[in-house]
């Protein structure tokens, strides 16, 4: 059994290895996920937003609702703990 | 473990220069998650990284001292509110947009609330959320550090 789960891990490993060989190129600015939303952000996100930093601009307003269920994320992990191990009467 | 909790039931983890300096630098840790939250437009950093640090201030109370202290200092209850309330503050500003009749998340509706420029509305729904986000995490972190040292007895930790 420890064999056969040493296995699938390698196998796994190894599939998503192979497809890291398809990304674009590391900071080419010419590739596509650079060309399609990045120069949309550096471009607009200032005017629209009045935030500095891109980073927070992005993060809380473009994909505020991938960082809202981060922390719902977050939240649900703490209440399984409490339900899972608290036994205080309190 | 089970040694670590009983050594610090007979006060053996008692130590005058680790509980001093964590007296005096726990004000300025929190200080620090503060400034890293409502910076968070300008520099590195926002609700998750200010969270955290708040969060740690009062684990390094529960390291130093002992878990009842860590108690005193921020109450149970307080923190189970605190918790949902970050949570709550999030998705309620999520759907008080929606409500106005604005999309989900659109902070610029707000401006039909308090009559500012909707690009600044954007600005402070950003830092709004954020707020909530470091409420829940703080919250989280030390609830989740209670529980996993005193096995949910909530009586002594490490």
């Amino acid at each position: 059994m420890k064999t056969l789960a040493l296995l699938a891990t390698i196998l796994t490993g190894a599939i998503l290895l192979y497809g890291t060989a398809d990304f674009a190129p590391w900071g080419d600015p010419q590739s596509p996920p650079n060309r399609h939303l990045s120069t949309y952000y550096i471009e607009q996100a200032v005017k629209e937003t009045h935030v500095p930093n891109l980073v927070t601009a992005v993060l809380g307003d473009y994909r505020g609702y991938d960082t809202m269920f981060e922390l719902v994320v977050i939240y649900c992990a703490g209440m399984g703990v409490v339900a899972v191990l608290r036994r205080s009467d309190s | 473990m089970k040694s670590l909790q009983a050594l610090a039931k007979d006060g053996g983890g008692d130590n005058l220069i680790l509980q001093t300096t964590i007296r005096l630098t726990v004000p300025f840790i929190q200080l620090f998650g503060l400034y890293v939250i409502v910076h968070g437009h300008y520099s590195p950093g926002g609700g998750f990284q200010g969270g955290v640090l708040l969060g740690a201030a009062f684990i390094l109370i529960a390291l130093g001292y002992d878990l009842p202290t860590s108690k005193r200092h921020f109450p149970v209850r307080t923190n189970a509110i605190l918790a949902n309330s970050g949570a709550l503050i999030y998705t309620g500003i999520a759907t008080l947009c929606a409500l106005l009749g604005g999309y989900f998340l659109d902070y610029s509706i707000l401006t039909r609330l308090l009559p500012i420029d909707p690009i600044e509305w954007r600005s402070l729904g950003i830092f709004l959320v954020e707020v909530g986000v470091g409420l829940g995490v703080m919250c989280i972190m030390l609830s989740l550090y209670w529980d996993m040292a005193s096995g949910g007895q909530m009586e002594e930790g490490l």
